[in-house]
């Protein structure tokens, strides 16, 4: 059975009919990518599988591990496995960064029936998983996201990836402003955490995120629809080619 | 109704009221029940009470405090009280002193019950006792009428007290309701340092009512905290003023946090009277349901050099209802002031209100001065973001909330009592979260 199974998924934001039919199947330790140009419906196909409010579901269906996805509240979601790491992560004053990492850890926890961490616990657990994303572990101690640097916000995704440890990690544009060396040691982070039980989406509008991790597929989505599905080349084949020939737009001379 | 009745309130015998045989004292509640009756209670005509109707304290009969239930326990009292920080600590039941139930006193200096210091040690408080005072008050002209006890704290000069002085006001909710007047003076020698924590709490869910007066003198470069606890059942009412004179380079920090009452009014006056004072005012209130809280915080600058910052925060659900009005004077003379009044409000409801007032009022040309007042809503963005963390929407809210509030508990001076208030603070968050 495939972790995660989308078929004919569309959705609207507002009367706008963004995705138009998506078909998408991953299977447990998979790394897909989805590509596309900007408007292609990146964003809403990942923030319509994590439940945001602000999109209609009006066709298809979306099963993980055999379940209805679309059914559940975000947080039941991220219970069950499901991972966002957001394009832009939200700052929170006034929340030490460990106390919500520890908060949204132990829901998980007892959402499985497992005991919840104390705070000496969680401090071991956590900076264990620091070391996989090279924070420094002062950030803990910050508000969430709160004045951190573009790389660090996004480290910081990677963090709560490795804290939480989700069967399926879709990741939102998480290369984009990221230099060189931010973008480095994220995607270390991320193949760190790959195993043969947990799977990546990894939406991006850059092929340079899969110079450092080699997905087992790579999809191109383009108008609401997954246009052209195929292996690691097709993400060079774009790089050369842009996204033109799947978008209709006439290729520049 | 009859507006100078106040039914029941004023027909107290004022010569059963501590200080009896004192001139000065029956001189001074005596011209104190004539002001209050020639001004009787504020209606809404009134500028300085346009948002706020006391016609429920008005129309209430009152009665005298009942005697202390014979074998009431006095762990049994104090349940719920925040008891768990270290401190000296009074302790008083409808205004009146429960020596049982306080702790040692200090030594350096004189902290007593008000009623006992006007019997053994009348000549330390003539003439600080209600001296400051305004007379346009109706409700701090009821309480110097009538007040039945509270507390003196009196520090010599330099000295330092090593514990936060703890004063525990409890109402117990009678059949019919009680009204209580209490006290407390605050005289800070030069360079001496006083912690203050003042929390009013219900025993029982009825209705009372109490006025407060707290008069606090600061000297000459000394340190003065205050922290008013306002924690009252939801039936209760409250009308407390604060009356603050600084001398010269003292400094002086107040912390307001309202959580309790139906109806609750806080005046609070601060005035930088001399050249290097250094004052400031926060608050906190958490309101649901169907409470109604005015914050008047009124800041003078009298002199130069000095410096003010206010900030209060506001949470509210339900149909609650706050009022915020912090009007900064800056008197002629008082060059190079730098003040600054801020208060900004969650509204976690559609039927919640808020009317916030902010201002200023300038009369010197060299000064910096900055207000500003703010309402606003949960983030969806940062909702949403919680929840796809794992947390259920109840507790995202619930952290969302305390992370608003969360700034005013950290700048709290008492370690103890922040570790109480978060705790009970944290409860009331998760309530109203799912408001």
């Amino acid at each position: 059975m495939a972790l995660l199974e989308i078929k004919g998924l569309r959705a609207n934001v507002g009367e706008k009919e963004i995705l138009k039919g998506i078909d998408l199947s991953v299977e447990p330790g998979e790394v897909h990518a989805i590509m596309g140009p900007n408007g292609s419906g990146k964003s809403t196909l990942s923030h319509v599988l994590t439940g945001r409010d602000g999109y209609t579901v009006t066709g298809g269906s979306a099963l993980f591990e055999g379940k209805d996805l679309l059914a559940l509240s975000p947080e039941d979601r991220a219970r069950a496995g499901v991972f966002l790491a957001f394009q832009y992560p939200v700052e929170i004053l006034g929340v030490t960064n460990k106390y919500f990492l520890k908060a949204a850890y132990n829901s998980v926890r007892k959402a499985h029936g497992q005991p919840e961490l104390s705070a000496g616990e969680f401090l071991k657990y956590v900076k264990e998983k620091a070391k996989l994303v090279e924070m420094d572990p002062a950030l803990l101690n910050r508000a969430v996201n709160a004045g951190f640097s573009g790389g660090e916000k996004k480290r910081n995704e990677i963090l709560q990836l490795a804290v939480l440890a989700p069967k399926l990690a879709l990741l939102d544009e998480t290369d984009s402003g990221l230099d060189i060396d931010a973008l480095k040691i994220v995607a270390a982070g991320i193949n760190a955490l790959r195993s043969p039980e947990r799977s990546f989406v990894l939406v991006t509008h850059y092929q340079r995120l899969l110079d450092y991790i080699v997905p087992d597929f790579v999809h191109v989505l383009s108008g609401g629809r997954i246009v052209k599905s195929g292996g690691k080349e097709l993400a060079l084949q774009l790089e050369k080619e842009g996204y033109a020939e799947w978008t209709g737009e006439k290729v520049a001379a | 109704m009859d507006r100078r009745e106040g039914r029941g309130l004023t027909t107290v015998p004022l010569e059963t009221l501590p200080g009896q045989g004192l001139a000065w004292v029956e001189r001074l509640r005596r011209s104190a029940l004539d002001r209050f009756e020639e001004l009787g209670f504020p209606t809404t005509k009134s500028e300085d009470w346009r948002f706020t109707n006391v016609e429920p304290i008005a129309r209430t009969r009152f009665s005298p405090a009942p005697p202390r239930p014979a074998g009431t326990a006095a762990p049994k009292l104090l349940e719920g009280a925040l008891c768990a920080f270290d401190a000296y600590r009074l302790v008083f039941l409808d205004g009146t002193h429960v020596p049982d139930l306080s702790s040692p006193l200090p030594k350096a200096a004189v902290l007593a019950s008000l009623a006992g210091l006007l019997k053994t040690q009348p000549k330390r408080l003539e003439g600080l006792l209600g001296r400051k005072e305004d007379g346009r008050q109706a409700f701090a002209a009821l309480n110097t009428a009538l007040f039945s006890d509270g507390a003196a704290l009196l520090l010599p000069r330099g000295v330092v007290l090593d514990k936060p002085v703890h004063l525990l006001f409890l109402y117990t909710a009678a059949a019919s309701p009680v009204a209580s007047h209490v006290r407390v003076l605050v005289e800070a020698g030069a360079g001496s340092r006083a912690q203050v924590v003042e929390e009013h709490a219900s025993v029982g869910e009825g209705a009372h009512f109490a006025t407060s007066v707290t008069e606090i003198l600061a000297g000459e470069n000394s340190q003065v905290g205050h922290v008013l606890l306002e924690r009252e059942n939801l039936a209760a009412y409250h009308v407390s003023r604060l009356q603050v004179h600084q001398a010269r380079d003292s400094r002086f920090e107040a912390h307001a946090i309202s959580v309790g009452g139906a109806l609750v009014r806080n005046d609070v006056c601060l005035k930088l009277e001399e050249p290097g004072a250094d004052g400031s005012l926060n608050g906190l209130y958490l309101l649901s349901g169907a409470q109604h809280l005015d914050n008047h915080t009124r800041i003078e600058h009298a002199a130069p050099h000095g410096a003010s910052r206010e900030l209060y925060k506001g949470v509210l659900s339900g149909q609650a209802r706050a009022v915020f009005d912090g009007p900064i004077h800056v008197l002629p003379g008082a060059q190079k002031t730098d003040a600054n009044v801020y208060n900004k409000n969650l509204l976690l409801s559609e039927q919640g209100l808020v009317d916030t007032k902010p201002e200023f009022k300038i009369y010197a040309n060299d000064v910096q001065c900055k207000h500003g007042a703010t309402i606003g809503q949960l983030s969806a963005d940062a909702l949403f973001y919680l929840r796809s963390r794992g947390l259920d929407a109840a507790s995202a809210r619930a952290l969302l909330i305390f992370a608003f509030a969360s700034e005013m508990i950290e700048r709290l001076p008492v370690e103890g009592l922040r570790g109480a208030l978060e705790a009970l603070l944290s409860r009331r968050f998760l309530e109203s979260s799912h408001a």
